[in-house]
């Protein structure tokens, strides 16, 4: 199938950034990042510069495939990455928009790769357990209910790849945040420390320079984990509580 | 004391300081409604000036609608603050719109809040501006009691076609600003269940409803019955 891309180009040559067309001959059985390999393939045989992209694992784990395809993180598939997407979603003659993500905080290092070491920071703040693990415990040492585990595995299924930032109209890292928080906070190994975890990663959120959260719910829409909003209000709440209740 | 400050000056803080003073508000909204439905009784505005004699002169009335001109500042004021804050932090805008289905209002709060405060300093610059420091209302003697006649005043203003028309607007805006506020104030306090959310937002969506209808109801009643 033939497409018509158009890249948003910046650093280099294309000192302040503008949209450039490329035409591409793909096949539907490719991913979007193999197609973009054919072009920058073919952008390096005509001597041209190629497109810079994040990516890695390209099975969907590693959260780092970061790019908006026609105005959508990740592109038009839910619950995808932009590694898992596949042309057959595609038709020949398409034109297709590839933006890399907009946040003050993810700010752009070349072509299609932002900086997101701002999320590296909010972990490193309190997305942790401070014990020593020894041994590997017991698989069923600690009863868990189900329920839990279930919602605390869920929030951890979160790659970091921070189209919830990009999707937010305000570029706001709740959910990625409230994510980590839930994830380690359901679970009584990482309860303990639940309240100065929250205190601590909103306040190094909130140093990063990110947007506060108005509840328009485009990053649940758009995370291609499908993380949920209630994570959020479990956040709110620990650290309302852990505010008025902390000494 | 730091820590209070710390606290309302964080994101989750400044969010706070909107849901309660948002919260509040609704609650004023349903009692100023309920209140204002003595216009429609076919009295002559008796019961309506009994009301608003009442409002007027109750200590207690008094404090809270001092209270709620703090609230409705501080909610304005804090709400703008966060529509500049939430710009800057996205930055720049995508070349292609997302097309994802959330709320329009819920992307145009700010937008929103702009019309229902303009509403707000129309609506006091015709009743309480002039209740309160114009010297020269309409009174109306009861049982040899004379009082403000606010009826008169009131029916006064909805005899103009053209601030019925803004007053509609106004609660249009607002009608759109509660869509999306009811249910998101109780997200941003933390409450959020599988069996209750969906019961608030119900409960949400038929308040943005009903409530701007009823207001509506008054001065186009009042217009066309005049
Ligand atoms: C009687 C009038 C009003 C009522 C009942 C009301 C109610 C609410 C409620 C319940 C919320 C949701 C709070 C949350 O998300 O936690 C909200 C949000 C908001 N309101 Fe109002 N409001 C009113 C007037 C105004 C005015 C005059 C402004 C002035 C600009 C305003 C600006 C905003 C903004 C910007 C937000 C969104 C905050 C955010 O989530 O980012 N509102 N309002
Ligand atoms: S919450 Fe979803 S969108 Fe945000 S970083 Fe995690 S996986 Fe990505
Ligand atoms: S490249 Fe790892 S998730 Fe897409």
């Amino acid at each position: 199938m033939k497409l018509t891309l158009k890249i948003w180009r910046e650093g280099g040559v294309y000192a302040n950034g503008k949209l450039e067309t490329y035409q591409v001959e793909a096949s539907e059985h490719m991913s979007f990042l193999e197609m973009l390999d054919v072009l920058n393939q073919q952008l390096i045989e005509e001597k041209k510069d190629p497109v810079a992209f994040d990516h890695d694992c390209r099975e969907g784990i590693c959260g780092s495939c970061s790019m908006v395809i026609d105005g959508r993180p990740h592109g038009p598939q839910t619950g995808t990455t932009t590694c898992q997407l596949h042309m057959r979603h595609y038709k020949n003659g398409d034109t297709i928009v590839v933006e890399p993500y907009r946040a003050k905080a993810f700010p752009v290092i070349k072509d299609l790769v932002v900086d997101r070491s701002a999320f590296d920071r909010v972990i490193q703040s309190g997305g942790y357990i401070s014990v020593n693990t020894g041994q590997a415990p017991d698989g069923n040492a600690i009863p868990i209910e189900g329920d839990t585990a279930a919602k605390s595995f869920d929030a951890a299924t979160c790659i970091g790849c921070g189209a919830c930032v990009a999707a937010c109209p305000n570029g706001s890292a709740m959910l990625f945040t409230s994510a980590k928080v839930s994830h380690l906070g359901l679970l009584p190994q990482g309860k303990v420390e639940h309240e100065r975890r929250s205190q601590k990663m909103v306040a190094q959120m909130d140093k990063e320079g990110f947007g506060m959260c108005s509840n328009v719910g485009a990053c649940e829409a758009e995370c291609p984990k499908e993380i949920s909003l209630e994570n959020i209000a479990r956040m709110n709440r620990s650290y309302i509580g852990s505010v008025f209740s902390s000494e | 004391m730091k820590w209070i400050l710390q606290f309302f000056t964080s994101s989750i803080g400044q969010k706070i300081i909107m849901s309660l003073t948002g919260l509040f508000l609704i609650l004023f909204l349903t009692v100023h409604l309920i209140g204002n439905i003595s216009l429609l009784f076919q009295d002559g505005g008796a019961s309506f000036n009994a009301y608003t004699e009442f409002m007027g002169h109750n200590p207690v009335i008094q404090t809270v609608s001092k209270g709620n001109f703090l609230f409705i500042f501080l909610h304005a004021i804090q709400g703008i603050l966060l529509y500049f804050k939430n710009k800057s932090a996205k930055g720049s805008k995508y070349a292609v719109s997302p097309k994802n289905n959330v709320s329009w209002a819920s992307k145009n709060m700010a937008l929103l809040g702009t019309l229902i405060l303009a509403f707000i300093l129309m609506h006091l610059g015709h009743f309480w501006l002039r209740f309160k420091f114009f010297s020269d209302m309409p009174s109306i003697a009861y049982d040899g009691v004379e009082i403000l006649n606010a009826y008169e005043s009131v029916s006064i203003i909805f005899s103009n076609p053209i601030w019925v028309i803004c007053y509609l607007i106004g609660l249009v805006a607002l009608s759109f600003h509660l869509w999306h506020g009811f249910a998101s104030a109780f997200q941003t306090l933390g409450i959020n269940h599988k069996k209750y959310t969906p019961i608030l937002k119900g409960l949400g969506y038929g308040y943005a409803t009903l409530i701007p209808l009823g207001f509506a109801i008054i001065p186009l009643y009042m217009y066309f019955t005049n």
